[in-house]
């Protein structure tokens, strides 16, 4: 167990140095940074001197710990575009993006999980064919229609839901929050639904092939001979076994909603690190696309490693398998 | 079944090559599922007059003559103010809907199409050089795989436009956008390929008619062009399939985002990218329907894609 943590340990180090790497690239070698401070008429020895100041004619592994040890404080620079600090920007935009995520994974759950249980349990009902359909549906329409269909009714059409922005927002410390006014729960709900539908397809997809699989299971039947009521077979037994997968998914999951999180923001101007990046994009703001890159990987591989030790815990089985293959 | 009932059995003639085609198990499959038959006729229609714009449009969305500001934004035909020679309205430039719908599903699939066709040689390529060759090149490959595969497609192609982007200079990015679009794309979709003709590599290269040619003294370049690469392409076309859609909807987004074509050179993307302003002031034609021919062609791609993938596996027949 404790060699399998070091070794995927390990592996998130790898992978977040190289993210880092990449990053610290973009950073130093897309266009010059001193161009970028000065102005037109700094001589030539004012330049070196600059760069000498600011360390940047030290060699580049020098170069690169130093970006590493900064990034690891939060410290990326100022923003070309605003100026201020790229790591107080961040601060600012992240809890309207991590509230949008959370929102939208808590409603791709809960509605998920009941579908694919109904569906998977009436395979040939109305209700269940309607349910896939409607689910292909959802897959091939892209967010960003999504979004726009929806903003075309509920707000431009009925007008009950506002079609950009948070609402009134409440400061706790640093922290925005817009879940305690009412506006910023009307203003949450268009996105959050356009954030969840295709995570919340794929979770019903995925309970229901579980389900199926594990009904057609000899312990299952082996339940129903003992005489155990429907319900205690299909939710004690058959749910149960088949929230494995589900876990890992959805953990996976969470990476992929802050990715498409940019696209909703962008749709519903939804003042988030999304949005943030997409204007990074617009700007060349390379320090806030460095930074946005660094977060993002840092995000994905906790979440990478955290779904692979919950799936080490949850799945006895695979922990007498790891154990043989790796010889302890 | 049927076609053992009628193929003679004395005379195993060899038929014509179409015929053989039309009796064969793909097709049989094919019209036996009327959601296939829907789909591609959905997919003919619009890739066909995709093709065909210049003679199918109704007007020249580009000829910049033929378009009058006097006729921007009319409704469709079937609301109050449209005419039939817009049937589908016009968009704030006065230009008609329908049409540049058409020409901008031409741009949709030439980055798609072009996109998905780089991923594959890009992709099978290296799954070849990394089955074959396995030891430190395979690891060197299959890590760069492994960690692109943890970010999700659209990230990847936005950062690597977005870093084009700076590199460029400022006047010629609206000329090369196209390009930087399709390189975007396709190297946010190699790794499937490669990953999949890796596997296939592993399996095959142990055959007996690879240790036949290598015996006989084939050279390696000739082996692993000649031998394995036919005999590891029958997965990658389906893979190719669903990956058309998937690059369709990327450059889709980004140029949603605008970070894709220039709105001088609309693809669906950018057609609903520039509608979604007008959409709080009531002109939702504009973005809507490039909205429902988007779904449309993916939806149809898609259904296309899984059809052929469960008609060639044999397993589930």
């Amino acid at each position: 167990m404790i060699a399998f943590v070091i070794r995927r340990l390990c592996q998130s180090v790898v992978v977040l140095l190289t993210v880092a790497l990449i990053a610290f690239a973009l950073f130093n070698y897309v266009g010059d940074p001193i161009n970028n401070m000065v102005g037109q008429d700094t001589t030539p020895a004012e330049r070196v001197a600059l760069r000498h100041e600011l360390g940047l004619d030290q060699s580049f592994l020098v170069q690169f710990a130093r970006f590493v040890g900064h990034a690891a404080e939060g410290n990326f620079g100022l923003s070309y575009q605003e100026a201020r600090p790229v790591g107080q920007i961040i601060l600012e935009r992240m809890p309207a993006t991590l509230e949008l995520s959370f929102v939208a994974a808590l409603l791709a759950l809960i509605l998920g999980v009941p579908m694919g249980i109904y569906t998977g349990l009436h395979r040939r009902s109305l209700l269940s064919q309607a349910m896939l359909t409607t689910s292909l549906v959802g897959i091939s329409l892209p967010t960003f229609l999504i979004g726009i269909l929806l903003i075309l009714v509920f707000a431009v059409m009925l007008g009950w839901l506002p079609s950009y922005g948070r609402g009134t927002v409440v400061h706790i410390g640093w922290w925005t929050t817009g879940l305690l006014t009412i506006s910023g729960w009307k203003a949450i709900i268009l996105p959050a639904i356009t954030l969840a539908l295709f995570q919340m397809t794929l979770i019903m997809r995925l309970v229901r092939s579980e389900m199926i699989e594990v009904l057609r299971t000899d312990y299952i039947k082996f339940a129903r001979a003992r005489g155990l009521s429907n319900r205690a077979v299909n939710f004690g037994h058959a749910l149960k076994n088949t929230l494995v997968p589900v876990i890992t998914i959805t953990g996976l999951q969470l990476g992929a909603i802050i990715a498409f999180a940019v696209i909703t923001e962008t749709v519903f101007q939804w003042p988030g690190m999304g949005l943030m990046f997409i204007q990074a994009v617009t700007f060349a703001d390379i320090p806030v696309m460095a930074a946005y890159l660094v977060l993002v990987g840092f995000f994905f591989v906790v979440i990478n490693l955290v779904v692979d030790l919950l799936y080490y815990v949850v799945d006895p089985r695979l922990r007498i398998e790891h154990e043989h293959a790796a010889g302890g | 079944m049927a076609e053992l009932a009628r193929a003679p059995i004395a005379a195993p003639r060899r038929l014509p090559r179409l015929r053989r085609f039309l009796d064969g198990d793909l097709l049989w499959s094919f019209r036996r599922s009327p959601v296939t038959v829907g789909a591609a006729v959905v997919a003919f229609v619009i890739i066909g007059s995709a093709i065909a714009a210049p003679w199918v449009a109704p007007h020249n969305p580009y000829d910049l003559a033929s378009v009058n500001l006097m006729d921007a934004t009319d409704p469709p035909v079937w609301l109050h103010g449209g005419s039939w020679a817009y049937v589908l309205g016009t968009d704030n430039q006065g230009r008609d809907v329908l049409s540049t719908i058409i020409y901008g599903t031409r741009l949709s699939l030439l980055v798609g199409v072009l996109a998905v066709v780089a991923a594959l040689i890009l992709g099978v390529a290296l799954g070849l050089v990394a089955g074959w060759s396995g030891g430190i090149v395979e690891t060197m490959i299959m890590r760069v795989a492994d960690v692109q595969l943890s970010f999700p497609a659209i990230l990847i192609a936005l950062l690597i436009d977005g870093v084009a982007r700076t590199m460029l200079p400022h006047n010629v990015q609206a000329e090369i956008a196209i390009y930087v679009l399709i390189v975007s794309v396709a190297l946010s979709n190699w790794v499937h390929f490669a990953r999949t003709v890796r596997g296939s590599t592993l399996v095959e290269r142990n055959k007996e008619y690879i240790q036949a040619a290598r015996v006989i003294g084939v050279r390696p370049w000739r082996i692993v062009t000649g031998h394995l690469l036919p005999n590891v392409l029958g997965p990658v076309l389906v893979i190719a399939t669903i990956n058309l859609a998937t690059a369709i909807l990327t450059e889709a987004t980004l140029s949603f985002l605008g970070v894709g074509l220039p709105p001088t050179q609309p693809s669906l993307g950018t057609l609903i990218r520039v509608g979604n302003d007008y959409l709080m002031s009531g002109d939702w034609w504009i973005a809507l329907f490039p909205g429902i021919w988007l779904a449309l062609l993916i939806l149809s791609v898609n259904l296309l894609g899984d059809w052929l993938r469960d008609a060639l596996n044999p397993k589930l027949r």
